[in-house]
C-alpha cells in the first residue's frame, strides 16, 4: 500500500512527547551566557544618550553592545514582496540615532544568566527627545503628520495599482453600486514558543553557530552574510525542535544580527531567548488593512465591477517581507468570482508601531472578510440568498485555468478546480437549507442565531525552487537533504511519505534533513504552503536520478539489462527471477569508491535535483458556520463550523485536517479575540496574555474540517497544491457573515469584539 | 545573591540543587535540573505550557519559586512514560489522534490530562475542554487533543481491568 494518502503517524512526535525534543531554549553550551535586549520604551523618539556605566558595573554582567560598537551597520534587506520605494524604509538591526515603534532594540545586554541581564538592562539609563507620534495609518498619509523617514514623503514608501477591464465605465452600467469602507485589525502569528537564537563564535577555525534559525534558515545565511561581512562558509545554521512559525517567526529580525555580533564579540556562546512581553512588541504583526471599497452589480446578481482602495499599516520600518501581505490581497481580493472590471490602488503606510510581515493566509484573510461581507451585503440588497449570489458569479470548472490577467508582482492563473462545485458541496454537507430554516425558526422567538459563508481561493506553493539530495546510505537506508524547513507542520512525515513510496522502502529507512546548513547548501524554506508542493516534488526528482543510479549500478553486477530490471520493496530484481537481485546495502557497497571506479562509476549513491517553477497553485475550498449571539452581552458561540478544501492531493490527510483545524482555530482568534491595540502615543496596549487573547479550548468548536482531492495541480508531479493556509483564510469572513445574519446588522470591522456587536445592535434598534 | 538548598523528589528520584530565592520553579527544573521537556510560553502564569504536578496537582512551574517547591513531589512530562520503549496511553493517543504539532505546549497538556484522569477516569468532553483551558495551544485547534484525551482514558481504564483480571504473580 503506498504511504502517499495514508495517515500515518508521524515520525517527529515521539521525542516531542516524551519530552526530549530540543528547541532552542534547550540547547546548552560551554561557558554559555544570556542576553537581554534593551527595547525602546517610545514610538518615535531621538536618541540621545546611551549611559550604561552602572549597569556594567553589575556583578556577573559580562558587556553591552549599542550602535556604537557595530561600526558600518546595514538595513535588513527585503527578501520577498519588494516593491519599488520599500527599501527607503528599511531596519538597522540596532536603532542608530532614532527609534520609530516601541520595542526598537536599543542595546544589547549580555550576562552570567538572563536574571542578571534583565537586572541590568533596569540600570541602562536612555535619554529620548520625543518626536511627534502618528498611529493612525490614514493620519499618516496627511501633509501635516510626522514623517518617520526622512526619504519618505506622507510616510507612503511604495503604492501600485491592479487593473483589469474599464471598472469606471463598468460601475456606470451597474443597477446597484455598494460603497463601504472595511477594516481588520493587527493581530498576529504568536506561536506558542518565543524566539531564540544560540549562538558561538569559535575561534579556533573562524566558525559561527547559530542553533534557532528556522522557516527560512539558508535565505537568513545569506543575509547574516551579508549584513556581517562573514563569509557563508564560516557561518553554520542549524534548526532545532521548533515551537510554530505561522509567518512570523524565523524571518530575519534585528536579533538574528545582534546575537551572532555578541558571540563574536564577548569570544562567549550566547543565548537570547525572548520573554513572551518583548514577543508581543517585537514579533512581526500582521492583518492592520483598511478597504474602501466599490462593488458593482447587475440587478440578477452579476458582479461587473470591484473598484477598491487598500491602506496597508506596516509600522515603523519594512521589514524582510517587503509589502507581500498588500500584494497578496491586491492580487487575490477577486478570490474565487469571476470579475473582469477590477481596479485597486494599494498603499504601504508606515506609523510608529511595530513592524509588519506575514501571518497565515497573509493579505487573504482580510480580502476574504472584504469580500464575502460586501456579497452578503449585496445579495440582502438584491434579495437574493448569499449562497445563490455565490453561484452566480463563481469562475465555473470549465473556465479553468483562469486567468484574472495581469498582476504586479502576483502570479494569478488558478489552475484547475470546480469553485461552485465545492460550495455545493459544502452546503449539503451542512444542510444549508434546513440551516437557515432553523436560524430564521429561532430569531422568531428572539433568539439570534444566523448562519455564515465563506468562500475562498487560496494561493500556494511559491517558487522560485527547491531543492533535494537523496543518498543511498551504507546500511541501505535512503536520506534525503532537504531546503525545506520545519516549523512543527509535520514535512519530515509529508516528505518521508513520498520518498519512502518513491523509492518502493519502508518509511522506517526514510531519514528527512533539514535546516542545517552544513548539511544543505540550497534551500527556500517553509512559506506559503510550499513545502510539500516544493520539497516534495524536489525531493520526486532527486528519488528519480537515485534510482536510475541504481538501476545502472545493478545492471553492471548482474549483467542484466537495466530495462529487464524492476525496483521493489528496497531491492533492484531481475523481472521474472527475484532471486537474482541485490539491496540497496549491496548496492552502497558496490557504490564505494573502488569499486565504483573500477566499473567507470561515479562513487556514492547522492543525487540531487532542482523543482523549479514560476506558477503556483490554487487549493480553494468554502467555510459554513452557524452561531447564536447573545443580544445582550454581544458573545458570540459557534455551534457548528465546516471547513472544505480541494488540496489537490493528500500526502497525509491527518495531518492536512490537522492544518485546517488548528487554521481554523487561529481564525476564530482573528475574527473574535485577538488584538495588537496601541494608544495614541504608541504605546502597545497588549503585550501580556492577560490582554492578547489567543483562543483557548472553550472558544474553539470541535468543528468539521473536509479535504478532498479532487482537482490536482497540474504544476507539480506530485498534484498537490498546500494545504497549510485554507483553515484560516475564510474564517473571519464567515463568521462576519453568520454575525450579521443572527443580528440582522452589517459588519463591516474586525474583530466581532461584544463591544462592537451591541453597537450596531443599538444602532439598528432605534428608530 | 545568596543561594538555598533545595531537594525535591521529581519523577520518582531526589534531586538536589541550589538557587536563588527568586529563581522560578520553571528555570531550577529547566537549568538545574535538566529537565527541559517543561517548556516556557509566558513566564506570567497564561499559557500553562511550563504545567508540572507538584504533589499531585497541576500547577504553573512559572509563578513559583523553586524555593517554594522544597520538598515536593514534582512529576514532569520525561516521568509520563513507564520507560523509555514504552509511552504513556496519553502520549500513545496523542501520536494516533495527531494531538500535537509543534510539540510546545504538549508536556503542559499531557500532565494536565494527566491529573485530570486521576481524578475522573472518564470525563466528558465538556469537562476536557474545561481542564485544559488553562493551557493555550496555537496548532492544534484543540480538537484532536480533546479526542485524544478521551481515547487515552479508555485505553487506561481497559488496561486496568485487564490488569485486574490478570492472574496474581505473588
Amino acid at each position: 500500500m503506498p504511504y502517499i494518502g495514508s495517515s500515518v503517524k508521524r515520525i517527529e512526535d515521539v521525542p516531542l512527547l516524551r519530552g526530549i525534543g530540543k528547541y532552542v531554549g534547550d540547547i546548552r553550551r560551554p561557558g554559555m551566557v544570556h542576553a537581554a535586549v534593551l527595547r525602546s520604551t517610545r514610538a518615535h523618539a531621538r536618541l540621545a544618550a546611551i549611559d550604561a556605566s552602572a549597569a556594567l558595573k553589575l556583578p556577573g554582567v559580562v558587556g553591552v553592545l549599542t550602535a556604537a560598537d557595530m561600526p558600518g551597520l546595514k538595513t535588513i534587506p527585503m527578501r520577498t514582496g519588494q516593491i519599488d520605494g520599500l527599501e527607503r524604509s528599511q531596519q538597522t538591526p540596532i536603532a542608530t540615532d532614532r527609534v520609530r515603534y516601541v520595542g526598537e532594540p536599543v542595546a544589547v545586554l549580555v550576562a552570567r544568566d538572563r536574571y542578571v541581564a534583565e537586572d541590568a538592562l533596569e540600570l541602562v539609563e536612555v535619554t529620548y527627545e520625543e518626536l511627534p507620534v502618528v498611529t493612525d495609518a490614514h493620519a499618516a498619509m496627511g501633509p501635516d503628520a510626522p514623517r518617520l523617514h526622512d526619504a519618505v514623503p506622507r510616510n507612503v514608501p511604495a503604492d501600485f495599482e491592479v487593473e483589469r477591464g474599464d471598472v469606471k465605465r463598468a460601475l456606470a452600467e451597474c443597477d446597484l453600486v455598494i460603497e463601504e469602507t472595511f477594516e481588520t485589525q493587527r493581530h498576529g502569528a504568536v506561536p506558542l514558543e518565543t524566539r531564540g537564537l544560540v549562538a558561538e563564535f569559535d575561534e579556533t577555525n573562524g566558525m559561527l553557530t547559530v542553533w534557532g534559525p528556522t522557516k527560512m534558515t539558508h535565505t537568513n545565511w545569506r543575509i547574516l552574510s551579508e549584513l556581517s561581512g562573514i563569509p557563508q562558509s564560516a557561518i553554520h545554521f542549524i534548526e532545532p525542535a521548533v515551537g510554530g512559525g505561522f509567518g512570523g517567526r524565523g524571518e530575519f529580525y534585528p536579533e538574528d544580527f545582534l546575537i551572532p555580533f555578541a558571540a563574536k564579540h564577548f569570544r562567549q556562546p550566547v543565548c537570547w531567548i525572548e520573554d513572551r512581553s518583548e514577543n508581543l512588541k517585537a514579533l512581526n504583526q500582521s492583518r492592520e488593512q483598511t478597504y474602501r471599497m466599490r462593488l458593482g452589480l447587475r440587478k440578477d446578481g452579476t458582479v461587473l465591477a470591484m473598484d477598491a482602495e487598500i491602506l496597508f499599516d506596516m509600522g515603523g520600518y519594512t521589514r524582510t517581507h517587503g509589502g507581500v501581505p498588500i500584494v497578496a490581497s491586491s492580487a487575490m481580493l477577486r478570490g474565487p468570482l469571476r470579475i473582469e472590471n477590477y481596479h485597486c490602488h494599494a498603499y504601504c503606510v508606515l506609523t510608529n508601531k511595530t513592524p509588519v510581515g506575514t501571518y497565515r493566509s497573509p493579505g487573504r484573510y482580510e480580502a476574504n472578510f472584504v469580500r464575502e461581507r460586501l456579497l452578503d451585503m449585496a445579495a440582502h440588497r438584491l434579495g437574493l440568498d448569499p449562497a445563490e449570489l455565490r453561484r452566480r458569479n463563481m469562475i465555473r470548472p470549465e473556465e479553468m485555468p483562469y486567468d484574472h490577467g495581469k498582476t504586479p508582482y502576483h502570479y494569478t492563473i488558478y489552475d484547475s478546480g470546480d469553485l461552485p462545485g465545492q460550495l455545493e458541496a459544502a452546503l449539503d454537507h451542512m444542510g444549508y437549507e434546513e440551516l437557515q430554516q432553523r436560524c430564521t425558526d429561532a430569531r422568531a422567538e428572539g433568539r439570534a442565531m444566523g448562519v455564515g459563508i465563506g468562500c475562498f481561493v487560496e494561493t500556494s506553493g511559491i517558487g522560485p525552487w527547491e531543492y533535494a539530495r537523496v543518498e543511498v546510505g551504507n546500511n541501505g537506508g535512503v536520506v534525503l537533504y532537504c531546503g525545506i524547513n520545519s516549523v512543527g507542520q509535520g514535512i519530515a512525515t509529508a516528505l518521508s511519505q513520498i520518498v519512502a513510496d518513491e523509492m518502493c522502502v519502508s518509511i522506517d529507512d526514510v531519514r528527512v534533513v533539514h535546516g542545517d546548513t552544513a548539511k544543505v547548501p540550497y534551500g527556500n524554506g517553509s512559506n506559503a504552503s510550499r513545502s510539500t508542493v516544493m520539497g516534495g516534488s524536489a525531493a520526486v526528482g532527486a528519488c528519480r536520478k537515485v534510482k536510475d543510479k541504481l538501476l545502472r549500478l545493478a545492471s553492471a553486477e548482474l549483467e542484466i539489462d537495466a530495462g529487464d530490471l524492476e525496483l521493489a520493496d528496497g531491492r533492484i530484481s531481475a523481472k521474472g527471477a527475484p532471486e537474482r537481485s541485490l539491496d540497496f546495502a549491496a548496492l552502497a557497497r558496490l557504490a564505494l569508491p573502488g569499486p565504483a571506479l573500477a566499473q567507470g562509476f561515479t562513487p556514492g549513491i547522492s543525487e540531487e535535483d532542482f523543482f523549479a517553477t514560476d506558477k503556483r497553485p490554487f487549493p480553494y475550498g468554502v467555510h459554513v458556520v452557524l452561531v447564536e449571539v447573545d443580544r445582550e452581552t454581544g458573545m458570540i458561540e459557534i455551534l457548528d463550523y465546516l471547513v472544505m478544501e480541494d488540496v489537490g492531493r493528500k500526502i497525509n490527510p491527518m495531518i492536512v485536517e490537522g492544518q485546517m483545524a488548528g487554521g481554523l482555530a487561529q481564525g476564530i482568534g482573528g475574527a473574535l479575540l485577538e488584538e495588537f491595540a496601541y494608544d495614541e502615543d504608541g504605546q502597545p496596549q497588549s503585550t501580556s496574555f492577560m490582554d492578547y487573547l489567543m483562543p483557548t479550548a472553550m472558544d474553539v468548536p470541535q468543528g468539521q474540517f473536509i479535504s478532498t482531492e479532487d482537482f490536482p495541480s497540474p504544476h507539480n508531479p506530485l498534484g498537490v497544491k498546500g494545504a497549510g493556509e485554507g483553515g484560516i483564510t475564510a474564517a473571519g469572513a464567515a463568521l462576519a457573515n453568520a454575525v450579521s445574519n443572527a443580528l440582522g446588522v452589517e459588519i463591516t470591522r474586525l474583530p466581532l469584539k461584544p463591544g462592537y456587536l451591541l453597537e450596531l445592535v443599538d444602532a439598528k434598534d432605534k428608530p | 545573591m545568596s543561594t538555598r538548598d533545595i531537594t525535591v523528589r521529581v519523577n520518582g528520584a531526589e534531586r538536589h540543587g541550589e538557587a536563588e530565592p527568586r529563581k522560578l520553579l520553571s528555570d531550577f527544573i529547566r537549568d538545574d535540573l535538566g529537565l527541559t521537556g517543561t517548556h516556557v510560553g509566558c513566564e506570567h502564569g497564561v499559557c500553562g505550557a511550563c504545567t508540572v504536578l507538584l504533589n499531585g496537582d497541576p500547577v504553573r512551574s512559572c509563578l513559583m519559586f523553586a524555593v517554594q517547591a522544597n520538598g515536593a513531589e514534582i512529576d514532569t512530562v520525561e516521568g509520563l512514560a513507564p520507560d523509555a520503549d514504552t509511552l504513556h496511553p496519553l502520549q500513545e493517543k496523542f501520536q494516533e489522534r495527531h494531538g500535537l504539532q509543534c510539540g510546545f505546549c504538549t508536556p503542559g497538556i499531557l500532565l494536565t490530562a494527566r491529573a485530570l484522569l486521576r481524578e475522573n477516569p472518564h470525563p466528558g468532553d465538556t469537562e476536557i475542554r474545561e481542564w485544559i483551558s488553562g493551557n493555550l495551544c496555537r496548532c492544534t485547534g484543540y480538537t484532536n487533543i480533546v479526542t485524544a484525551i478521551r481515547e487515552a482514558a479508555g485505553l487506561m481504564s481497559e488496561e486496568e481491568a485487564a490488569a485486574a483480571s490478570a492472574p496474581r504473580k505473588d
